[in-house]
């Protein structure tokens, strides 16, 4: 067996058929552990790095688990007819996977020779030399920027902005496929004013990139009361269809190939 | 470029009238065909029973009433009102009878019938009795059959009460040289009937009674054409008074003579179809390939600038509405098991030529079209994808699918071909199959397939492994051991699979007996004219007069019978956790749940027979507590927890539907113990019986007769539907459960799989939802799976439409292997919908 197969890291799901997260039929594997703590966030137990538990159906379940890349493989596997008939693949999400970077390397490594596309979705909050070792097996980077304002975004992820659009200005030019996606978060960056400032960053970065808005959603909601711990944005709803559409031409304005989803 | 045309077409608002005329009113149970039938009958006695059937048909279509309905472009009906149904005493008519004050009132498929009708029913069903197929039937029959039919291990019901159907003409050869052609055929045939051949008597009656069939159905056609003359007399409305004028050209023409143009050709292909329903009382009776034996008039009337593509799909949607003119009564059983008044029509659009080139036109789109313009339950509409069907046309169709009414159902070439050839057809004719019915194929205009012969419940045999083949008192299988000489798993499983052999025998014996009665009682000659060789064999398909003879009975509950030996297995024999003995128990207390309404009847009713057999007869009251405590069955506390405890421990092993390659292989396993021993038995028309896998909806009514499972099952649920997993045990996606269900051996269930999934709508959304959708098809089918159709409708929408259903009269759903309309089917069957897994995607 190859030695990126023994690679170990840890996970805590594996999602299959997904249609909406890079090209075709995929299959997402999410790596356990982030550095920012997005309150919105609809996967808070992806969060921590260490294993930890959260109630889940009245049931206790154990969330995180150590593999190697070999048994994570196996799994995916399963699914490969569906990429070859889709030009799907592997998606690596999270959590974020440049947490553990050796093992999403030794993934999508795998990925690559078992013929898959490859995609991650990640913040890109990590040193430029980490990605770039990524980069030689990595298709498509669905890249998130929250906010052009450090001060704003710090407040709502605990991390300021600096690194990750020093990178985004990087990857734009050495990533084979840079997508940009937006979470419109109520309050935090859903006014024109905010998308037009990351769309004019991400045209300037990348004249006529493609940008995604991903609408706010609450389906994580129950996930905070599992863990235990606090749902900071109670207050606020997703955004009506109407407010995508507008926010939609705001981005489309700045010559961005801008669709509302995945 | 393609050479076809996929752009949508736009829809006349003709069909929106068409459709509000066929749904004004319930369904009328009419009587004119019994009453002719048996004028006819009467007259006719002693002359040989080809000829008895000929002179009947003509006699019927020269005298019953015809209509011609408001703004209807194709003609032809059946019944005076729409959506109606004839009756036919000759296969069987007691069960009418029977339930003429309840048919209205009835969950599933209620008619109304007048007071008059029912009188007149009455009167002509004297005539019938000892004289129909079905009691022939079953005077045939072993006792062990009949045995095994009163304790549901299978039920053959279908054919046993009705006429065959299942079958799909020679359409391109009416279309192409008319009645006058094939009884010119017959006249032709007759002239080497020569009065020293041994078969002389029967050929020269059979060839008769063609000529005469083809001769009466031709009049009957010209009867639509004097009646739209006279229409057009009276008609004020200049645009109608010329469209009955096309309908009285085209009627005097098709479809005794060949058609000159493609509405010609959709009028001689309606006459063709509505017609073979008016002869045998069989469903299933599918037009298959209709874009390709339409094609040529289609495409020669373009080429000449003599049609547009928009009137082209305003004849076929109005022949899409026509399909659900027609309609059948079935006994309140049967309706359980065929549920949404569907004839099964199935029409079926793509795949292959002759010659292996791919087959999709303009007409392919044009048919997907049609279904959307319609989004009636009729016709089952089907495609058929092989690897080198255009992505066009399987965007379309899923597009078609986004639409939530269960159509297309998909079929997959790959397998179906070669399991065709397998069973003995030629290459070229397995290339050209089309589905029959539900799920299944044949070769059209050469095959008398018997499709939908039987239902097989596989749970029941496991019942009887617990209990040493008894039942009820009666021993109904061969006893197959005391549960303490299970001491191995194989031998527990070498039980089941000769519970299996002998109920699989029983099972051919009832199918055979029907078979003969068919052929003694019922030949149907003007059917048999349209199918090859039965013009040069001289006889019809009920006697082997086809090319291809089969007889397919339908296996079901494999998810159960893999899900629950495979727990017998680990929890008895594996892991040692329970004894049979305890596993016994349990089943036979139904994990200590409360008791459905047929077991509790069941069991009280061998309490009352006890009870009297002890000179203690019951009085009212008491039988009503024995029900009582019969069904709210409550058990020890003592014994509650072990139930419990084992029903959690069975929960929580793996489960087929899930991408588990042990248990998969396992499934795959047990549907063997259907598949295999069929194929080693004959029918009467000399050819072999092969299995399908699927279940119409008689999951559920048979469910409802069903004891606990090992699977965890409850008594009288659901049983699992076709080749799909278990309703909710498949909990991995549509991917997994794809996988898995490929696993199982598709090819050598030659009569068709079912596999069911269920979509919510954004699952489908966006371009992204249908490619990603496209592409699970393609790779359910690269791994050799057969069929798969989709429900695409929520849950909350299901459950709404069941609160209100006022609300969701137009609400089309997939059932099995056909669409209904959700609000006509039955409570448990809504339910059964509802609790299928449903797939996301993230």
């Amino acid at each position: 067996m190859e030695d990126y197969l023994n690679v170990r890291g840890r996970i805590f799901d594996i999602q299959k058929f997904s249609v909406h997260d890079g090209p075709g039929v995929r299959t997402i594997v999410f790596l356990k552990g982030c550095v920012l703590r997005c309150r919105w966030c609809c996967n808070p137990e992806s969060q921590r790095y260490e294993i930890e538990q959260m109630q889940q159906g009245g049931k206790l379940k154990t969330i995180g688990r150590d593999v190697t890349v070999g048994e994570v493989m196996d799994e995916v596997d399963k699914d490969r007819i569906y990429y070859a008939y889709s030009g799907g693949g592997l998606t690596l999400s999270g959590g974020e996977c440049l947490c553990q970077p050796e093992f999403a390397e030794a993934l999508l490594h795998a990925a690559k020779e078992y013929g898959y596309s490859t995609a991650i979705e990640s913040t890109a909050c990590a040193p430029i030399d980490t990605i770039r070792k990524l980069l030689p097996y990595l298709d498509t980077y669905l890249m998130d920027i929250k906010h052009v304002d450090p001060e704003k975004h710090k407040a709502f992820t605990t991390r300021d902005n600096g690194l990750i659009l020093e990178n985004a200005r990087i990857l734009a030019k050495e990533a084979k496929h840079l997508i940009i996606r937006v979470p419109v978060i109520p309050t935090f960056n859903d006014t024109p004013e905010e998308i037009a400032a990351i769309s004019k960053f991400v045209a300037e970065i990348m004249p006529h990139g493609e940008i995604n808005l991903l609408p706010y959603h609450r389906l994580g909601l129950d996930k905070y009361a599992g863990l235990g711990r606090p749902y900071t944005l109670d207050y606020i709803s997703p955004p009506t269809d109407g407010k995508m559409q507008e926010l939609l031409a705001v981005a489309e304005q700045y010559g961005l190939q801008a669709k509302i989803g995945g | 470029m393609p050479d076809f045309y996929t752009a949508e077409v736009p829809k006349s608002p003709r069909i929106a009238k068409l459709v509000a005329h066929l749904f004004e009113k319930m369904p009328q149970i009419e009587a004119d065909r019994a009453i002719l039938l048996t004028e006819s009958y009467r007259k006719t006695e002693g002359l040989p029973i080809a000829t008895r059937r000929a002179e009947a048909f003509a006699h019927i279509v020269r005298n019953i009433p015809i209509t011609i309905r408001p703004d209807e472009l194709i003609v032809g009906s059946a019944t005076k009102s729409p959506r109606s149904c004839q009756v036919f005493p000759e296969f069987s008519f007691t069960w009418l009878e029977d339930e003429f004050d309840t048919v209205a009132t009835r969950s599933a498929d209620p008619f109304e019938i007048s007071e008059e009708t029912k009188r007149t029913l009455h009167e002509v069903y004297k005539y019938w009795g000892g004289k129909t197929t079905s009691e022939l039937a079953l005077a045939y029959m072993s006792d062990g059959a009949k045995m095994a039919m009163k304790h549901n291990i299978f039920t053959p019901g279908n054919y046993f009460y009705n006429g065959v159907g299942h079958v799909t003409v020679d359409y391109g050869e009416v279309l192409a040289i008319g009645f006058e052609g094939i009884a010119e055929k017959a006249r032709e045939a007759l002239k080497n009937c020569h009065d020293g051949d041994a078969d002389y008597a029967t050929r020269k009656a059979f060839l008769d009674a063609v000529v005469l069939s083809m001769e009466a159905a031709s009049e009957y056609a010209e009867r639509y054409a004097v009646l739209a003359l006279e229409m057009a007399k009276t008609e004020t409305d200049p645009q109608r008074k010329m469209e009955l004028a096309l309908i009285a050209n085209n009627c005097a023409n098709v479809p005794r003579h060949g058609a000159k143009s493609f509405y010609e050709a959709c009028q001689s292909f309606w006459f063709v179809q509505m017609l073979l329903q008016v002869e045998s009382s069989g469903h299933s009776i599918s037009p298959g390939r209709f874009d390709q034996y339409m094609y040529p008039y289609y495409k020669a009337d373009l080429d000449a600038g003599k049609i547009t593509r928009e009137f082209a799909q305003e004849l076929m949607d109005c022949i899409w509405v026509k399909f659900n003119d027609l309609n059948k009564v079935r006994d309140a059983a049967s309706a359980e098991g065929f549920a949404g008044y569907s004839l099964f029509q199935n029409l079926i659009a793509g795949g292959q030529t002759a010659e292996g080139l791919d087959a999709t036109n303009d007409l392919s789109f044009m048919s997907i079209t049609a279904t959307m313009h319609v989004l009636l339950p009729a016709p089952s509409f089907s495609v058929r994808v092989w690897n080198g069907t255009p992505h066009s046309f399987m965007i379309r169709a899923a597009e078609l699918t986004r639409m939530g009414s269960g159509m297309p159902a998909y079929y997959n070439d790959e397998v179906i071909i070669p399991a065709l050839v397998s069973r003995g057809l030629t290459m070229e004719d397995a290339r050209e199959y089309n589905i029959i019915g539900c799920v299944e194929p044949q070769k059209s205009g050469k095959t008398e397939g018997w499709h939908d012969a039987a239902f097989f419940n596989m749970c029941r045999p496991v019942e009887l492994v617990f209990t040493n083949g008894s039942e009820w008192g009666e021993q109904v299988g061969p006893k197959t051991g005391e549960l303490s000489e299970f001491t191995t798993f194989e031998k527990f499983y070498d039980a089941y699979k000769a519970q299996m052999n002998y109920m699989i025998e029983l099972l051919v014996n009832a199918d055979n007996a029907i078979d003969l009665a068919h052929a003694e009682r019922c030949p149907l000659p003007f059917e048999s004219a349209m199918v090859e060789d039965c013009i040069g064999r001289g006889k019809p398909l009920q006697q082997g007069g086809a090319i291809y003879n089969f007889t397919g009975p339908q296996g079901f509950g494999i998810a159960n019978m893999a899900d629950a030996l495979y727990a017998v297995k680990t929890l008895v024999y594996d892991q040692k956790k329970y004894t049979i003995q305890q596993f016994a128990d349990a089943l036979r207390n139904n994990y200590g749940q409360p008791f459905g309404p047929v077991q509790s009847e069941q069991m009280t009713l061998q309490i009352v027979k006890e009870l009297d057999a002890h000179g203690r007869t019951p009085d009212e009251k008491t039988i009503a507590d024995i029900y009582a405590r019969v069904r709210d069955n409550e058990v020890p506390t003592s014994k509650k927890a072990l139930y419990d405890q084992l029903r959690a421990d069975i929960d929580e092993l793996p489960k087929f539907g899930n991408d588990e390659f042990d248990v998969d292989l396992f499934a795959r396993d047990v549907a063997y113990t259907y598949t295999r021993p069929l194929q080693n038995f004959k029918n009467p028309r000399g050819g072999i019986f092969h299995a399908g896998l699927y279940p119409v909806s008689a999951n559920v009514p048979l469910g409802a007769q069903t004891g606990a499972t090992p699977d965890g099952r409850l008594a009288g649920t659901p049983v699992a539907d076709g080749v799909s997993p278990a309703a909710g045990r498949d909990v991995h996606g549509p991917t997994a459960s794809c996988n898995s269900v490929a696993r199982l051996d598709h090819g050598i269930a030659s009569n068709g799989t079912l596999f069911n999934m269920k979509f919510h709508p954004s699952a489908l959304k966006g371009r992204s939802g249908l490619e990603g959708f496209v592409s699970l098809i393609r790779g359910y089918f690269a791994q050799k799976g057969m069929h798969m159709q989709f429900n695409v409708v929520s849950r909350e929408t299901l459950i709404d439409a069941q609160n209100n259903p006022d609300k969701y009269r137009s609400l089309v759903v997939r059932v099995a292997g056909y669409s209904a309309l959700f609000t006509t089917l039955s409570r448990s069957l809504q339910d059964d919908i509802i609790n299928r897994t449903e797939q996301g995607s993230m």
